[in-house]
């Protein structure tokens, strides 16, 4: 489970100190899907980032799966992020001159496993995310869904608790869109944990629950009562 | 992981040629005039006779005008006298003793085929040959006998072995120099001591002497020197004996001491001999002798110029701007894929693997330079010897030596290493979070 209580994050610069979070709070128990929506500035990208232990806050207190992030290093931080979390960008974020296979090895290269321990992990994935045949493919050699299904292998090969989607299907057409909807519904049904931000009120309502975000808040009263009930 | 990092560093290398490409040149010219420069300076400042180069001791006896030292700073005379040089000889207070002078031969080879020629020869005593550990190929040296009874004796290097007797194993065959015929007792296997640290006095890069015969028979015939001859008065008396008799400097004289004891104790000798010389009115400057060994020798008459040293400081500060450079293209780099690095981290690598990462990947570029490297050092080589190749000694300093070829390519990954540690820091400090929506 992921739980935020009184996330604060601040940028400073000179003359500016913007509230980027203020006091959010949140409880993401195993196996759901949540989905994040807000206007644009609203602070979603600055939560998920937090949340995916790739930014800092200023106060408050992170657990993600039982461990308070707030004292871990960089180091601890980037291994904990392998284990634990897999990404998925809006942009896809695969690199270009690595074909399909290699760019789902990145994040195994880094967790240490052995070369067949890696292959097996990666041909199975190809095969879930249906692009078996794919895999000595250059990135430009496929289209944005299937680009964005190489991406959901890569974040998922390392079998992460959390599955963070930063707009994952603003790059698509809706046919496109919706195939990967189906496939991180089937994930979800796996029992992989879906945090994913999204501007599309259609895609929001395919998550089990929605946290809306309004000036660096979580705006809804739901997420709270369900944090409080839990801590009781 | 290693392998993963070189493949990774390999595959940015294709696909940044030209950066790439810039940042191995920088690198490759560095190295290379660094390197020529390395390479002068190396064989110049290597020690010709290492494994007696401790017990080797030149001598010098300060017996130069006295109102004017030899050289400043008050450094007494870089050769002996005829008078010194046999004195010192005859009283063999060392385990052992070569007198020794750089003179000339007109070998004439028998047969109508060959015409004579001149051959750089020297005229000593017996001991040269093992206490300078003089490789033969067929015989040896004479004997002291062979001094004492002026025989006459020769020893020849290949080439005129070679040139004379068409290589065959000529000793005990007979060759005539200047009209007289001497038996062959040896030819010379390949020696090229460099420097030439028994005469530095007349070059010490030029090469080895041709030929070799006795000091006895050259003192007899009156052989004069072909190498540097000084002296600080006039010579008093008529002809080859007035000449002998002069203060005139023109001899070579080592010593074989073992320890510093055999050392100090010989080091006494010479005080003592001066002493008995200033009792005959010879030897009007304070006493100032020296026993310098073989690195001694060659530090005492900077046998590496000075000039050389000065051009090494500039190579190495060319090298550094070249690796300025580097650090700035490698920057460049760095901000270009600032997002992939941030991807990177936000799939799980740390900052200890991103430093790997790109520390491997300079590393590959650092070997790369540094087989360019060696190319331009060879070039560099060459255009020395096109600028300047009509001088003998010059072509001898600029053979490659695999040392340096090893040390240019030790010497461009460290460079290389170095160039990367700034923008590898400055990769490992890119926040993950503010490039992936660069990407």
């Amino acid at each position: 489970m992921l739980v935020m209580k009184d996330i604060s994050k601040i940028y400073r610069t000179d003359t500016v100190k913007t509230h980027a979070l203020r006091q959010f709070s949140l409880f993401v128990d195993e196996g759901e899907f949540v989905s994040v929506t807000g206007p644009s500035g609203s602070g979603k990208t600055t939560f998920l980032n937090i949340a995916g232990l790739l930014e800092e806050f200023s106060s408050g207190v992170y657990e993600l799966d039982g461990r308070n992030v707030s004292g871990l290093n960089d180091y601890d931080r980037s291994i904990l992020r392998n284990e634990k979390i897999g990404f998925i960008f809006q942009s896809f974020n695969l690199i270009p001159d690595l074909n399909i296979f290699d760019n789902i090895d990145v994040p195994l290269r880094y967790r240490g496993f052995k070369s067949a321990e890696r292959r097996k992990r990666i041909d199975s994935m190809l095969e879930m995310v249906g692009l078996g045949s794919r895999a000595k493919h250059l990135p430009s050699q496929l289209s944005g869904g299937q680009q964005q299904r190489v991406a959901i292998a890569r974040a998922l090969a390392g079998e992460p608790r959390f599955l963070l989607a930063d707009e994952p299907t603003g790059n698509l057409d809706s046919h496109m869109a919706e195939s990967v909807m189906d496939l991180l519904t089937e994930i979800n049904a796996d029992g992989t944990t879906i945090i994913m931000v999204t501007h599309e009120p259609s895609l929001a309502k395919r998550a089990q629950r929605n946290i809306l975000v309004h000036d660096g808040r979580v705006s809804d009263a739901e997420p709270q009562l369900h944090l409080a009930a839990k801590s009781a | 992981m290693f392998s993963y990092y070189v493949k990774l560093g390999l595959s940015s290398i294709r696909k940044n040629p030209i950066l790439s490409s810039l940042m191995v040149a920088a690198i490759a010219v560095g190295i290379g005039a660094c390197m020529t420069v390395i390479n002068i300076d190396y064989i110049m400042s290597g020690n010709p006779i290492p494994h007696r180069s401790d017990l080797l001791y030149h001598v010098q006896l300060d017996s130069w005008d006295p109102n004017d030292a030899y050289d400043d700073p008050d450094r007494p005379p870089d050769q002996v006298t005829y008078l010194d040089g046999t004195a010192l000889l005859a009283a063999g207070e060392a385990r052992r003793q070569v007198l020794s002078y750089k003179t000339g031969r007109v070998i004439e080879p028998e047969g109508d085929d060959l015409r004579p020629f001149q051959a750089d020869s020297r005229s000593t005593t017996a001991g040269f040959f093992a206490m300078f550990d003089v490789p033969f190929l067929y015989g040896s040296g004479w004997d002291k006998n062979a001094d004492d009874n002026e025989e006459f004796v020769v020893v020849i290097n290949k080439e005129i072995n070679e040139r004379v007797f068409g290589g065959e194993d000529s000793v005990g065959r007979m060759l005539t120099m200047n009209g007289e015929p001497y038996r062959v007792s040896g030819v010379l296997d390949t020696w090229d001591p460099m420097p030439k640290f028994y005469d530095v006095t007349n070059g010490p890069f030029n090469q080895v002497e041709e030929v070799y015969f006795p000091f006895s028979v050259s003192i007899a015939h009156e052989l004069g020197s072909r190498g540097n001859t000084s002296c600080w008065r006039p010579v008093d008396g008529d002809g080859y004996a007035g000449f002998l008799g002069s203060e005139c400097i023109w001899m070579q004289f080592w010593v074989e001491l073992h320890g510093e004891n055999e050392r100090q104790a010989y080091h006494a000798f010479l005080d003592a001999y001066v002493e008995s010389q200033k009792a005959l009115g010879r030897f009007p400057r304070p006493m100032n002798n020296r026993l310098n060994n073989v690195m001694e020798w060659m530090s005492d008459q900077e046998v590496v110029d000075k000039d050389v040293r000065v051009l090494l400081g500039l190579a190495f500060l060319f090298l550094i701007v070249c690796l300025l450079n580097t650090i700035g293209l490698l920057l460049a780099k760095v901000t270009r894929r600032a997002g992939d690095i941030g991807l990177r981290r936000a799939l799980g690598a740390t900052r200890r693997a991103v430093f790997a990462q790109y520390i491997v990947e300079a590393g590959v570029i650092g070997l790369a330079g540094g087989i360019l490297g060696i190319a331009m050092t060879w070039l560099g080589l060459q255009g020395i010897r096109v600028l300047y190749g009509e001088l003998d000694f010059i072509a001898r300093l600029i053979e490659m030596d695999w040392a340096v070829v090893s040390a240019a390519v030790v010497l461009a990954v460290v460079s290389a290493l170095a160039a990367a540690l700034y923008p590898t820091w400055q990769a490992c400090a890119i926040q993950p979070a503010s490039q992936l929506k660069a990407l």
